[in-house]
């Protein structure tokens, strides 16, 4: 079955009420965010949604995945559990790792995410780490790493990109392209606009797709996929997107020029797939109002389950610097 | 060549656990530190196919200078195998596959490679423990090997223990002899922690009694090398070697010193290095690093903190000048501190005003036991 015919009427409805979902989960976090009880930098994922979906669509129990500190989408999209991840917002001992690392380390290990980092390109060479695990104990698993644009001008991006080519390791590199590193554009930090093409210099794959068309970022994926499984060895995946908020909380970015903004805006990633869905007829506004009920029942009884939990005892601030 | 004390006269059994009884045979064994690090990884390797070891230059000619010998024949490519220049991301490497399940080792064979990688070993390794509540730990081994001497010059003889030992996450080891070297290096790969373990160049090739098979040193746990009663030295790594002579020469001058060897730097065995100094009420420090915010800045300070009373006299500290260390052998010679530089501190603290008694200063001229071999070039 070729990416083409893999992209199931099931599968697009999936991959919207996902994108649908974390987009309901980020605006909640946005409105609670200033109330000041979620103490810890916060990096809302809104207007990239497709990336996250269109990934993780691709993956399987086994596999792994290492992202950044904009990770709510990622996290999300692997099934990891809403209600740590919000307790873990709200540094609740009931979070995804007990208020210890907070949104910027996010970690779901039995869905896979098995890191996630507040240091830019940090996560990269780990991907590569995992894929060569596989490697050695010749299963068919993949691992991938997923990173910003930012993450592509540290030197361990150019690293990984090499060792996990020269021993053909069963690795996707995803670039979340979304042109700020906080206030600075693309422009101003990269001598050339050519992400994908970098992989070619690693003699591997390397593809640009839309990253706001969630199905365009499965089928890119799907290949990068197969092609690790099969033990071709690694790909880059450059997706363009574009973040909406202010790097950092929930305010709205005060340097972007509003033209580009609302050009972005009008792409949205969710309501270009809805839209679709809808064409097709494989989606009635009916079903997206249940939809939406449903995640905002439970967004609901996550935020509740997080400011209800208790906090973590104090005794637990010298537990767990070590392993066992 | 060993050093003067060996395993069964010096060490406590409760300092040197084998791993079960009857490992250890009765017959003296007398292997070099090389050996003794390549024994420990053929043990480590073969007891658990988890295990990797990646490093430049691990299955070169030079083969880490004997450390990583017959590893790549024995167990194969896959996991024996040589990198590309790039030490923080091949960090970043073993941890994501440590992440993924397995137990890797990585090796430097300077230890001042490592501050390529201090990204990944300091916000990464160190911290992912912690910052996952505890569900997830980063079981590596990171050896690193300290050049002096040759001409090994600014950045290839850093002595980095104060560096790593700083950062909470990280175990820092020291080993002073081939007996505790194959021993911590076997609990360090069997740890489920980041281990920075560094080895002195210049103690490859001492010799001492090493059982063959798997035994562990446990880490956090030092040693009394040598008892005494007047002054306690707290040494380690080559300085255990130095401190030994020094403690021969000072017995000409009556003065009977006790060496302790924390052997980790982290987790520091702080109980024994307190019975000493209660013990002798006197402290000297001797380490293989600089002085200012080091590993014997944190030796004293403990002492002051925990046992003021005890002492009396101020302590002392044996160093490296807070200098980068020259290249020309001219001034190397005066810039790596020996057993004179000890013997004068332990005098100076037991009252004798920093006069070297001249029979301590002849024994040390004419001691029969040498000091730490030296390497010779190109490396």
């Amino acid at each position: 079955m070729d990416a083409v015919d893999a992209v199931t009427p099931d599968l697009k409805k999936n991959l919207y009420r996902t994108m649908l979902r974390i987009r309901r989960i980020e605006e909640k976090i946005a409105v609670l965010y200033p109330e000041q009880e979620m103490r810890c930098p916060t990096h809302l994922y809104i207007g990239q949604e497709a990336v996250a979906a269109g990934v993780c669509a691709n993956l399987s129990k086994g596999d792994s995945v290492f992202g950044t500190y904009r990770a709510h989408g990622l996290y999300l999209s692997l099934g990891g559990d809403l209600n740590a991840m919000m307790a873990e917002l709200y540094g609740k001992r009931t979070g995804c790792t007990r208020g210890k690392g907070g949104s910027m380390q996010l970690i779901a290990p039995d869905e896979g995410l098995l890191c996630t980092s507040a240091l830019v390109g940090g996560t990269i060479p780990m991907a590569a780490g995992a894929g060569l695990a596989e490697r050695l104990r010749r299963s068919d698993r993949v691992a991938v790493a997923v990173f910003g644009d930012g993450g592509t001008e540290e030197g361990v991006f150019h690293e990984s990109l090499n060792f996990a080519s020269l021993k053909k390791l069963p690795v996707v590199f995803v670039c979340e392209n979304n042109f700020y590193a906080v206030y600075t554009h693309f422009s101003q930090r990269q001598c050339a606009d050519n992400i994908y093409e970098r992989a070619h210099a690693y003699a591997m794959p390397g593809v640009r797709v839309d990253g706001n068309d969630a199905l365009e970022v499965y089928r890119a994926m799907r290949e990068a996929v197969m092609r690790a499984r099969r033990g071709a060895g690694p790909s880059l995946i450059e997706c363009r997107t574009y973040r909406w908020l202010e790097h950092v909380g929930a305010s709205s970015d005060v340097t972007r020029d509003p033209e580009e903004l609302d050009e972005w805006i009008a792409r949205c990633p969710v309501r270009t797939l809805q839209h679709r869905l809808v064409e097709e007829g494989l989606l009635s506004e009916e079903d997206i109002h249940r939809m939406k009920a449903e995640v905002d029942a439970e967004i609901v009884a996550a935020v509740r389950f997080a400011k209800e939990s208790p906090f973590p005892a104090p005794e637990e601030l010298e537990a767990g610097v070590y392993a066992p | 060549m060993s050093v003067p004390v060996s395993r069964r006269a010096g060490v406590p059994a409760r300092h040197a656990e084998p791993a079960a009884p009857g490992d250890i045979s009765d017959a003296v064994r007398m292997r070099a530190f090389r050996q003794a690090i390549n024994e420990a990884l053929h043990e480590a390797m073969a007891r658990d196919d988890r295990t990797f070891i990646m490093g430049e230059g691990v299955d070169d000619p030079k083969l880490i200078f004997g450390s990583t010998a017959g590893l790549k024949e024995r167990f194969g490519p896959e996991r024996v195998f040589d990198i590309p220049l790039s030490e923080n991301g091949m960090t970043g490497v073993i941890i994501g596959a440590a992440l993924a399940g397995m137990r890797p080792i990585m090796t430097h064979q300077r230890i001042d490679f490592t501050l390529y990688a201090m990204d990944q070993i300091a916000n990464h390794a160190a911290k992912r423990c912690y910052a996952s509540g505890g569900r997830q730990s980063v079981p590596i081994t990171i050896r690193a090997l300290v050049g002096c001497g040759w001409g090994q010059g600014p950045q290839h003889s850093q002595s980095l223990q104060s560096v790593f030992a700083h950062i909470p996450g990280l175990k820092v080891v020291m080993p002073s002899s081939a007996y505790d070297a194959k021993g911590l290096l076997i609990s360090s790969i069997e740890d489920n922690n980041p281990v920075i373990f560094i080895e002195h160049r210049r103690l490859y090739e001492i010799e001492d009694d090493v059982p063959d098979g798997h035994y562990k040193v446990p880490l956090g746990r030092g040693v009394v090398k040598c008892e005494g009663k007047d002054v306690t030295v707290v040494a380690v790594s080559l300085m255990v070697f130095e401190s030994i002579r020094a403690r021969q020469a000072l017995a000409e001058a009556g003065i009977d010193a006790e060496i302790v060897d924390p052997r980790t730097i982290k987790p520091l065995d702080v109980n024994l290095i307190l019975e000493s100094v209660r013990k002798t009420g006197r402290l000297v420090i001797v380490d293989t690093a600089w002085k200012t915010c080091g590993f014997s800045a944190e030796i004293a300070a403990l002492a002051a903190e925990e046992c003021f009373g005890a002492l009396k006299a101020p302590i002392r500290r044996v160093t490296l000048p807070d200098v980068p260390t020259p290249t020309t052998s001219a001034l190397e010679k005066i810039y790596y501190p020996g057993a004179l530089d000890i013997a004068r501190a332990a005098c100076d603290v037991m009252g004798l005003g920093g006069k070297v008694p001249p029979a301590v200063e002849a024994s040390i001229a004419g001691m029969t036991t040498p000091t730490a071999p030296q390497f010779f070039g190109p490396f």
